[in-house]
């Protein structure tokens, strides 16, 4: 077990600065989740935690040591790639025992490990199979009893289960976490699917152009982002922003509801032109424009479908969100203000 | 419909006829060699005797003759000999080189693999002449070593390349996972890389014991003891004397030199078109 | 986690030292392992081709021991012999003649191969003979396909009627004194030429043809449905497509050609009356076997102008296939 750290990490590869001065820190034997869309740097940081790259600048820090110069196997971590990267000239047995090989565990014990790694994934009666007879899950278990079978300090896993389809995806993360949890490792996990990493992290780091924009527990980071790329990331559909004088305004589409649903107090009421509604089933999604201050800005209402009220296109109702949950951001930086009366 | 049909057929038609035309060009030299390594010499040689007939029983002196008094066998052995070194040898640079360029040396790398692709442009033609010297300095001629030296010079090159595009098809991610397991670079090379390009190591062990086998100028240069000679020299020198030709004996050796190691390569082939065109076809 | 955390697992033993520091340093490891190819090449084609320019300004012979600098002097004289300007004349003659027949034999070839039908790998297979077998050996069944008295050849000109009385009647063929192949200037040229050509269109077709299977048939079917016939896919769509390639199969074709000296060697020795010697096989004859060294180098040295052109050519299109 061991807590990773990146001091002032930065990556650039020629002008583009894939990671630009980043500070981040797990705890021990936290699931950290690295979130962000394609291109934010999250993958060049683990890959830089991994020592499958060298920071431009930087310390990278793994169980108060500083790893810099240390190749990927001396840092005591075990990582699993988005393609799984299995060994498709060895049998899932010799795939699992290759780390042992390259620690020069003896046979015996060799063998009672991958017994014992594989049986944490139920792929025992897989062993004699090559990579190229297995099903998506299945190679992903592999991948994983992979990692595992040397018990290392931490886990780093990119985007694995992004090869999955959308059934067993589901399936996954629970194992995934249920396992996580059984095995207490600290656990980096890069991702660009927010219902991931929402679901499986302790804490969220979110980033954006090479830099964390947030870190904090999954709630904390849907519920208070930090600024507005982070209020735009999570959620869908995302947080409303819309630009007041001195400040933007966001508030999530599940808060913004007609006026008379709400019962707490108090209130901020918008008057809301609804143009179209989408009926996904368990909810509603009202597209609509505001009205002044607002004018002519847009917002998206998700109404739970038992809410039974009927509402028309082209009409104008009065919406409301209580004050609590309206949040303030900076129109120049983006970032979080303090309230303020609108 | 009908119409279409008769068209169908004549087209057909024409298409055999073509193809059996080529074939008839390009394969009759061997199919003649076959002929006529079984053939008589009284039969051979008049020439009112039909050539496509045996106008005589077949007979296997013409063999006979070739594997016990002539040095054919002695030829095929040095063959052999130089062939498997150069083969050592050129596994031994090439495959590092290839693996070198595809993953270690960036953009110089690119640069690099064209300049020592267009060092296969350069013909013996050119070198024969400065490398008979060489040879000469070093104390080699009129020895195979001789040849076991120079012959990398052409099988180098080319595999450097060819392997360099095997291993770029292989995925990063299996080398990096390779690291993360345990292993330095160059275990991750020697451990997943080697084992998973066995494919193509061995297109290039067959492609460089058949540049050895054609090979004709350098040894031609270089070797003057009849026993020393390789095949492809040893049979147009030394089976042809003056205006003496055991044509049964030296069809034997072409046929037997040839035509076994040309199906072998036929396996390989599109691997190696694929180094020939750079890339250029996808 | 309290199941197998034993004691085999320790830290892995990662040996501090400068070899082991060596195996995960990318640079210096790519160097190393590139170093030997690139040394040995150095060694064994770029000090013996400056020898070779060396030599053509020395005055060196194989049983010389001292040389002396003459300059451009051997250039000077070889060109002013009938025989060098002869073998420049024929180089130029067999390498355009043997490729414009190997380009259109090819891609003929190659528009029939691509076709699927049955029994097309031992077709395949008997079409590239020519190429994969030892070129010294081939030339031999040339040679006996092509002897004064048995040329099986002669026996069809003579013997078959239906051949000989057309060509009888148009006066190429008198069937009392047949061919002499290899004999006659022009005929020498001719059989090498064929046996040439023979050599290298196995190679043409297998390149065009990886071309022609790499147009996508969308294209195909495109141009089907915008209505082009038979020609107008040929001509636009087809040998556009594959023009890239084409080249390729051409300079290889130029290459082989220019510097090729082995069917020369093996059935005519440059005769008749030097009519078939061209540069490279002189550059033998004088270098080698006349022991001038220095002549024969600079003789040599005349082919490397055009290996530049090819290999100027040559980077265009691997520039080009990158860029894709």
């Amino acid at each position: 077990m061991a807590i990773v750290e990146a001091r002032n990490v930065k990556k650039y590869f020629g002008e583009v600065k894939a990671v630009d001065g980043v500070d981040l820190a797990t705890r021990e034997g936290e699931f950290l989740v690295l979130l962000g869309p394609s291109g934010c740097g999250k993958t060049t940081l683990l890959r830089m935690i991994a020592g499958l790259e060298k920071p431009t600048a930087g310390e990278i820090v793994i169980g108060g040591q500083v790893v810099n110069d240390l190749p990927p196997r001396a840092r005591r971590i075990a990582m699993v790639f988005q393609s799984y990267a299995l060994y498709p000239h060895m049998t899932v047995f010799r795939n699992i025992a290759f780390p042992l090989k390259a620690q020069g565990v003896p046979k015996a014990m060799r063998k009672d490990k991958v017994l014992w790694s594989a049986s944490m994934f139920g792929i025992t009666h897989l062993l004699q199979r090559k990579p190229r007879e297995l099903s998506g899950g299945e190679r992903q278990r592999v991948a994983l009893a992979r990692a595992l079978v040397r018990e290392p300090d931490v886990f780093l896993l990119d985007e694995p289960l992004s090869n999955l389809d959308a059934k067993l995806r589901n399936a996954a993360r629970d194992e995934l976490q249920q396992f996580q949890r059984r095995i207490g490792t600290t656990t980096i996990y890069v991702t660009h699917d927010q219902i991931e990493a929402m679901g499986l992290g302790d804490r969220i780091a979110v980033m954006n152009a090479g830099k964390v924009r947030q870190l904090g527990p999954p709630q904390e980071v849907y519920d208070e982002p930090a600024d507005t790329f982070v209020a735009a990331f999570l959620g869908s559909p995302p947080m409303n922003l819309v630009e007041g004088d001195a400040v933007i305004v966001g508030f999530r589409p599940e808060q913004f509801l007609p006026a008379e649903l709400h019962t707490a107090a108090p209130l901020v009421t918008f008057t809301f032109r609804l143009t179209r509604v989408e009926n996904l089933g368990a909810d509603r999604l009202l597209y609509g424009v505001l009205e002044a201050p607002f004018s002519g800005q847009r917002a998206i209402a998700k109404l739970p479908s038992t809410v039974t009220l009927s509402l028309q296109p082209g009409e104008k109702y009065p919406f409301a969100v209580p004050q609590q949950h309206l949040k303030f951001f900076d129109r120049t930086s983006g970032l979080r203000t303090a309230p303020r009366p609108l | 419909m009908r119409r279409g049909s008769v068209r169908a057929l004549l087209g057909g038609g024409a298409h055999f006829g073509l193809l059996a035309a080529f074939v008839a060009f390009t394969a009759f030299p061997f199919y003649w060699m076959l002929v006529t390594m079984f053939k008589e010499t009284s039969d051979l040689l008049n020439p009112n005797n039909n050539p496509f007939l045996f106008n005589q029983p077949p007979t296997l002196e013409h063999l006979r003759v070739l594997f016990g008094e002539t040095l054919f066998g002695q030829w095929l052995l040095n063959t052999a000999f130089v062939g498997v070194l150069v083969v050592a040898i050129t596994l031994l640079l090439a495959v590092p080189a290839g693996y070198s360029l595809a993953r270690l040396t960036g953009r110089l790398g690119e640069q690099l693999g064209i300049a020592i692709f267009l060092t296969y442009l350069v013909p013996p033609t050119i070198l024969f002449i400065p490398l008979s010297r060489v040879v000469a300095t070093l104390g080699l001629q009129d020895s195979l070593w001789s040849l076991v030296l120079v012959y990398p010079s052409f099988t180098v090159p080319f595999c450097t390349w060819l392997l360099m595009g095997f291993f770029k098809a292989i995925p990063r991610d299996l080398e990096e996972a390779a690291m993360i397991d345990g292993y330095s670079r160059f275990g991750a090379f020697a451990k997943v890389v080697i084992p998973i390009s066995v494919a193509g190591v061995l297109t290039v062990v067959i492609f460089s014991f058949t540049l050895v086998m054609q090979e004709f100028v350098y040894a031609l240069t270089f070797i003057t003891a009849a026993r020393r000679f390789t095949v492809s020299v040893g049979v147009p020198t030394f089976l042809v004397r003056g205006d003496v030709y055991f044509w049964g004996s030296l069809m034997g050796a072409c046929f037997i030199a040839s035509v076994p190691i040309a199906v072998l390569y036929n396996f390989f082939l599109d691997r190696f078109i694929s180094g020939f065109t750079v890339g250029a076809v996808k | 986690m309290a199941v197998v955390k034993d004691t085999a697992v320790a830290a892995p033993a990662v040996r501090a030292g400068r070899l082991s520091r060596l195996l995960d340093d990318e640079t210096r490891l790519g160097r190393l392992m590139l170093a030997p190819a690139i040394l040995y090449i150095a060694l064994l084609v770029g000090l013996p081709f400056f020898l070779a320019l060396y030599f053509s300004l020395t005055d060196i012979t194989v049983g010389s021991r001292t040389l002396h600098f003459v300059g451009l002097k051997k250039f000077h004289e070889v060109i002013h012999t009938p025989t060098f300007k002869l073998a420049l004349k024929n180089t130029f003659i067999f390498a355009f003649v043997s490729q414009l027949l190997v380009l259109i034999l090819a891609k003929i070839l190659a528009l029939a191969l691509v076709k699927d039908f049955r029994g097309k790998w031992f077709v395949r297979l008997l079409i590239l003979l020519p190429w994969v077998a030892p070129i010294s050996l081939g030339s031999i069944g040339w040679l006996w396909i092509l002897d004064s008295i048995y040329s099986v050849v002669n026996w069809v000109l003579v013997h078959w009627r239906f051949v000989r009385e057309p060509l009888r009647l148009l006066g190429i063929l008198d069937p009392r004194m047949p061919p002499m192949w290899l004999g006659q200037p022009e005929l020498a040229m001719a059989s090498i030429i064929t046996v040439h050509v023979w050599r290298l269109l196995p190679l043409a077709t297998v390149i065009l043809l990886a071309g022609l299977t790499s147009i996508p048939k969308d294209i195909h079917d495109a141009a089907a449905v915008d209505g082009a016939g038979f020609w107008r896919h040929l001509f636009e769509i087809t040998i556009p497509l594959v023009a890239p390639i084409m080249i390729v199969a051409v300079l290889f074709g130029f290459i082989f050609a220019f510097t090729d000296m082995i069917v020369i060697y093996v059935l005519t020795r440059g005769g008749p009356y030097n009519s078939t010697q061209v540069l490279a096989s002189l550059a033998f004859f004088t270098g080698i076997d006349g022991g001038d060294l220095a002549e024969g180098a600079a003789i040599s040295l005349f082919l490397f102008p055009l290996l530049v052109a090819a290999a100027f050519i040559f980077l265009r299109i691997a520039r080009r296939a990158e860029v894709t």
